[in-house]
Parts: C-alpha cells; sequence; structure tokens
C-alpha cells in the first residue's frame, strides 16, 4: 500500500487551495509562461504572481528557469498523481469494477432475453 | 466527479460509517438475480472484478458458495508473482446477501454485500468490517485527512478536468 507523507499533503492542498494557482496549473497544462504572460493572463502585478507561482514551486507543482531577463514556468516533475491517487483509490477502483459489472449484467439481460424469446 | 460523457451511469458512493467500517454502493439496472449470478460465478466474476484500469489481471477464481464454503483469487500477470486473496463465505442467501470472510492478512475485512432488487433495479451494498481504524486507513488510502481538503482536491480535479476537454 502507498504510503502518503501527511506533511507533503498539507503543503500540496495549501498551494491548491487557491483559484488563480488552480488557474496557474491549468494553464501551465497547455504551455510554459513566463511570470509576465501569467500576470497579464491573470490581471495580476507582477509581484502577486511570483507569490503565486513561488508557493507552486514550493509544492514542487512547478519549476521556473531563468534566462536572461525572463523567468520561465513549467509543471514540475511533481505532478497531481499522488493526491489524486491517495484521495480516490479506493472509490476508482470499485467505480472501474462496477462499470465493468453494468457491462456484463447488460450483456447477460440481453441473453435471458433471447433465451425466453 | 466522473468525467465520461456517454452513457449515464449510476454513482458509486463511499462512506465511512465508523472507524473500523466503509460501505460502498452502487445500483445495477438488472434484476437481484443477474447481478447475484456475477458475484457468485467464477467465470462471470472474473469478467469483471480486475477491471483493466487496475492494471493486475485476475489469473484464477475458484468459489464453493455455500456457508463454510472457501473462495480464491489470484492476481498477477504470471502464476511466480500472483497474489492470493482466500477466505470462507459465513452466509449465502442466494440473490440477497452474502458474507465473506478475508484471510489472506490478520488486519482484513469481513465484507457483507447485499443485494436489494425494486423495479427491477438492483441496490448494491458493500459492508467491510475491519479489525481495527488502522487497518481500514491501510486499505482505503486514507491517512486521517479531513473532508475540506477532500473537496478542495474534488474542485481541483474537476476543473482540471474541465481544462482537459
Amino acid at each position: 500500500m502507498v504510503q502518503y507523507s501527511t506533511a507533503r499533503l498539507d503543503t500540496s492542498f495549501a498551494a491548491l487551495s487557491d483559484a488563480t494557482r488552480r488557474g496557474v496549473l491549468e494553464q501551465l497544462g497547455r504551455a510554459d509562461a513566463s511570470i509576465t504572460d501569467l500576470a497579464e493572463k491573470f490581471h495580476m502585478t507582477l509581484t502577486g504572481m511570483k507569490k503565486h507561482v513561488g508557493i507552486l514551486e514550493q509544492a514542487g507543482f512547478v519549476t521556473t528557469q531563468k534566462v536572461g531577463r525572463v523567468r520561465t514556468c513549467r509543471l514540475g516533475l511533481r505532478r497531481l498523481e499522488e493526491e489524486a491517487a491517495w484521495i480516490e483509490s479506493y472509490r476508482r477502483l470499485w467505480d472501474a469494477r462496477f462499470d465493468a459489472l453494468d457491462n456484463l449484467v447488460e450483456e447477460l439481460k440481453q441473453k435471458e432475453k433471447d433465451d425466453g424469446e | 466527479m466522473e468525467s465520461k460523457p456517454t452513457l449515464t451511469k449510476n454513482p458509486t458512493t463511499e462512506d465511512r460509517k465508523s472507524e473500523r467500517e466503509l460501505v460502498i454502493t452502487r445500483t445495477f439496472n438488472a434484476p437481484a438475480r443477474i447481478v447475484f449470478a456475477a458475484w457468485t460465478t467464477p467465470e462471470l466474476f472474473m469478467r469483471w472484478w480486475a477491471p483493466k484500469s487496475m492494471g493486475v489481471p485476475l489469473l484464477s477464481c475458484s468459489m464453493d458458495v455455500r456457508v463454510g464454503g472457501g473462495y480464491r483469487v489470484a492476481f498477477g500477470h504470471d502464476a511466480s508473482s500472483a497474489t492470493e486473496f482466500f477466505g470462507k463465505y459465513l452466509e449465502v442467501i442466494p440473490n440477497a446477501r452474502l458474507v465473506w470472510t478475508n484471510e489472506e492478512s490478520d488486519d482484513a475485512a469481513v465484507t457483507t454485500v447485499t443485494f436489494e432488487e425494486k423495479d427491477g433495479k438492483t441496490l448494491l451494498v458493500l459492508h467491510e468490517l475491519y479489525p481495527s481504524k488502522e487497518a481500514l486507513d491501510e486499505a482505503s488510502g486514507m491517512e486521517g485527512v479531513m473532508s475540506e481538503q477532500f473537496e478542495q482536491l474534488d474542485e481541483l480535479l474537476v476543473t482540471l478536468g474541465a481544462g482537459e476537454a
């Protein structure tokens, strides 16, 4: 069974608790962007955006690299899989099982019907 | 949470009833005798118990569905790396109720499944009773985190899911 670090999850969830930061992740999921791009996109000051990116960086969701005068942000290696797995693994397993069972049940229903005819 | 846009499917719910109990519910659009058969006939059971997304196929399954009868299920890619789950049936009421033990570990649950038919549909309730709170935490991947955090993640996954569409 996967072990999850509570402290790390706390940092992750805190980073994700802000709508702008979630928007930034979504945006970076589509393409890398500079802090300036992000600030414009989210109608924020550079300082404000730097702060948000800093928090995401700390949680490992984002990495930044400065080339010349431009700081480029991209999604970090640390993605949401662990959090997603942690919250969803068990229900998802049952959900997937039951989807498969749905298909089987439909087939059996049809067979009963055909046999009855 | 579910992003499948096609067929409307019945939701799966998970509820932690107490420190040692977990309840999963799901409705199936079929009479109880059909759903029950899918749980108690090895060749049918093998077709759904290990869905592809689980990543590990079912290798074998045997069931002696009567009170005191045993079952044995093996997962794995080949026999040498197989993991076995086994136990015995404590209660068997055809088309209505199954209770079995899980004996592969000391921390495993006693599982009760009820099949309740109404208007041609079957409400399935799966109840697991674990020997301790820790055993349930371990089995379900929960580490005592608060529901608020669950909600935050749910919200995020919805947002990200919507972004992909």
